[in-house]
């Protein structure tokens, strides 16, 4: 295979490793009935901070660290608000995602554009002999082995163990989950700050490993949680499908930097590319539960109707029943 | 009927604010400015004279005052139309790109009409309705998705904000491109004579404040005194009930989201014809994300959103100041967000209190 199309094909994987981090916490936090919608700001705050301590410590690690203890402070304070003060989950979330960015951008600009240190790509041993499946998937730094590991371990812990199991039902029916001997409260506080810590990782492995250091507004973050947020609801709250999700707007992005490149189309224009596509797919997947679709879809003869209806429901997402809405034990 | 998330659910009361609940709010106000000048002392910045540097930056001349009053205006009349959906319950995260889209219809306008030979008065008039339409437009996007598609008008709206920007951009790079080079810093300025002038020695046009202060009082007149208002609190209270008891939701939603528009529209006709002249990539200029806070920072009070406005408003004038402390303009931004993030924390405090009792 073509070596440029290899490159390409191996940036992808690595461009939706953040994203992926991002939506699968999210999707963790929301399964358990909380929305986080602070992460575009998070994943700001985490790149910058991750990038400064990594910088001032000489240590990649503790920079991941950091970018992870940022994202779950910033998750604290969502779940204090939220289930605490029974404030609005949508509007402390909304500030958190204006005021981390700005932060981010305010206390970054003295390292803008400074030279640091980052995760070196590292072919796993012992694959070197089979073509087009290494160059693509194991020739990358850790974080892209990680996100291999982390997808199957979101999926087998959210559906194939007991405490995922507790954790959808404080998500779906947390009364009925309470009823059992759940401390709803404690475990929604203790996953929505485990789902902010996962965002918050989505910081530094930009600034460390995929994006290389710091920039400043021109890092070209800004956006990128908003569309975190939008996969999970793509994604249907299944960390596989969520991966899916992250691995398309890693590919659009890769496409973006190739196709600018090739052509002499403004590169702003390019990054927006993944927004109308994001309108686009949430329509997909929500238009199956609007009313007006099912009485056409009634009035339909027999058979497309069948066909239609097969297809929306396959394309349909629901989200966790007790999402958004606060519990109390009574 | 519209397929309803929780998600949505927003605490859209319009509400009296008491004497105790100013005072909440006060220290909520105080306790933001000690931990926004701890983030001082972590850059090594004096607090104080940061402070005075935005005090002086905004208030310390004619101009400068006037300046803030001018950017006051775009900031009340995004609030106002935040205020109208807010009460019926909708999170209008949109607002931003609605007024880019009132700036390109109005630079639009322009295009269009500026050859005509037509009274000056008359094409500022026209393009002031264009924008309005832009803006309009843009603003039913979301709610039409949130009804007929199923969408939550948050992430419409947010996704609307970036294609906005990007049709923008490609107006800026593309069709609408300077003679010569096309370049980033926005398309070809407008005639003089369709400028809005601004009063002498100031750098404020009279029209455009009395716009804001007509759009300002009958926000506050339309949500607090007529059937209007109130047929949109009770949706924004529980649509469902309010259904049932033969209020039409969808048709109130989508006014609600048009007069939002609207007034985004009008912001960006404004901001065309009396400070940027063109079409600039950042066309909102921000406007409407701060306008969702300052609406939450006055818990959806028509009123009070006036004041806290101009205080937003000489906050960004101000903040340009900071340049000469080697500090960058996002300050404002983080002063911004972290007194509505305490006010918002006190305030649930205060409730939390209160049920206890």
């Amino acid at each position: 295979m073509d070596i440029a199309i290899l490159t390409t094909l191996a940036g992808v994987v690595e461009y939706a490793v953040p994203v992926l981090f991002a939506s699968i916490g999210e999707n963790i936090t929301e399964k358990a009935g909380l929305t986080n919608l602070s992460v575009n700001g998070t994943i700001i705050l985490a790149s910058m901070g991750g990038f400064v301590v990594a910088l001032n410590t000489n240590s990649i690690l503790l920079g991941f660290i950091v970018g992870a203890l940022i994202g779950a402070a910033i998750a604290a304070i969502v779940a204090f608000s939220s289930i605490t003060l029974k404030q609005s989950q949508v509007a402390i979330g909304f500030i958190l995602a204006l005021l981390c960015r700005d932060l981010g951008y305010f206390l970054g600009a003295p390292y803008t554009n400074k030279p640091g240190i980052f995760l070196s790509k590292v072919p796993i041993p012992g694959l070197s002999e089979i073509p087009i499946v290494v160059p693509i998937f194991f020739i990358h730094s850790l974080v892209v082995y990680a996100s291999y590991i982390f997808i199957i371990v979101a999926f087998i812990f959210m559906y194939k163990t007991r405490p995922g199991l507790m954790l959808q039902g404080i998500g779906e029916r947390p009364t009925a989950a309470f009823a059992r001997g759940a401390n709803v409260k404690a475990l929604r506080y203790f996953y929505t700050i485990l789902g902010g810590a996962l965002v918050g990782l989505a910081g530094p492995m930009y600034s460390l490993a995929v994006k290389i250091g710091w920039a400043g507004q021109l890092s070209g973050l800004d956006g990128v949680g908003w569309i975190a947020l939008a996969i999970t609801i793509f994604g249907g709250w299944n960390p596989l499908k969520v991966a899916f999700g992250a691995y398309l707007f890693g590919g659009l992005q890769q496409l973006g930097i190739t196709l600018q490149s090739s052509t002499n189309i403004p590169i702003q224009i390019l990054q927006a590319a993944p927004f109308p596509l994001m309108i686009f797919t949430l329509l997909l997947v929500n238009v199956g539960r609007a009313e007006w679709v099912e009485r056409e879809l009634a009035a339909m003869p027999e058979k497309p109707r069948k066909v239609l209806s097969k297809i929306l429901r396959a394309l349909r997402t629901s989200p966790p029943a007790s999402l958004g809405i606060p519990f109390e034990n009574e | 009927m519209t397929s309803q998330t929780p998600l949505v659910k927003t605490p859209a009361s319009v509400r009296k604010i008491g004497f105790l609940d100013f005072g909440i709010r006060l220290s909520a106000v105080i306790l933001a400015f000690v931990f926004t000048s701890l983030i001082l002392l972590l850059v090594k910045a004096d607090p104080l004279e940061a402070y005075k540097s935005i005090i002086v930056g905004a208030f310390g001349s004619t101009i400068k005052f006037t300046s803030v009053v001018a950017s006051w205006v775009p900031l009340v009349i995004a609030t106002s139309g935040l205020l109208f959906t807010f009460t019926a319950g909708l999170w209008n995260i949109g607002m931003e790109g609605q007024i880019v889209f009132g700036s390109i219809f109005a630079v639009g306008a322009f295009r269009l009409l500026d050859e005509t030979g037509m009274d000056p008065t008359l094409v500022i008039i026209l393009v002031f309705i264009a924008g309005a339409l832009g803006g309009i437009l843009w603003a039913l996007l979301p709610g039409l998705m949130k009804i007929y598609g199923g969408v939550n008008e948050i992430f419409g709206g947010l996704g609307l904000n970036f294609v906005a920007k990007t049709v923008a951009i490609w107006l800026i790079f593309g069709p609408w491109k300077r003679p010569g080079v096309a370049s980033g810093s926005g398309t070809e300025w407008i005639d003089v004579k369709f400028r809005l002038a601004n009063l002498p020695g100031t750098n404020l046009s009279l029209t455009i404040l009395i716009i804001a202060l007509i759009i300002a009082v009958l926000t506050a007149i339309m949500l607090k005194g007529t059937h209007f208002g109130l047929k949109l609190k009770a949706i924004g209270k529980n649509d469902k009930a309010a259904y049932l008891l033969g209020i039409p939701t969808t048709r109130y939603f989508l006014l609600a989201f048009g007069m939002c528009g609207l007034f985004a529209g009008i912001a960006g006709a404004i901001l065309v014809t009396s400070k940027q002249y063109s079409l600039i990539p950042d066309a909102g200029f921000g406007y409407g994300f701060l306008g969702l806070l300052v609406a939450m920072l006055v818990n959806y009070h028509p009123i009070w959103s006036s004041v806290v406005a101009i205080f937003f408003a000489a906050l960004s004038i101000g903040n340009t100041q900071l340049q000469y402390m080697g500090l960058n303009t996002y300050f404002a931004g983080v002063l911004q967000g972290i007194l509505v993030l305490f006010v918002v924390l006190v305030d649930g405090l205060r409730k939390r209190l209160v049920r206890r009792r």
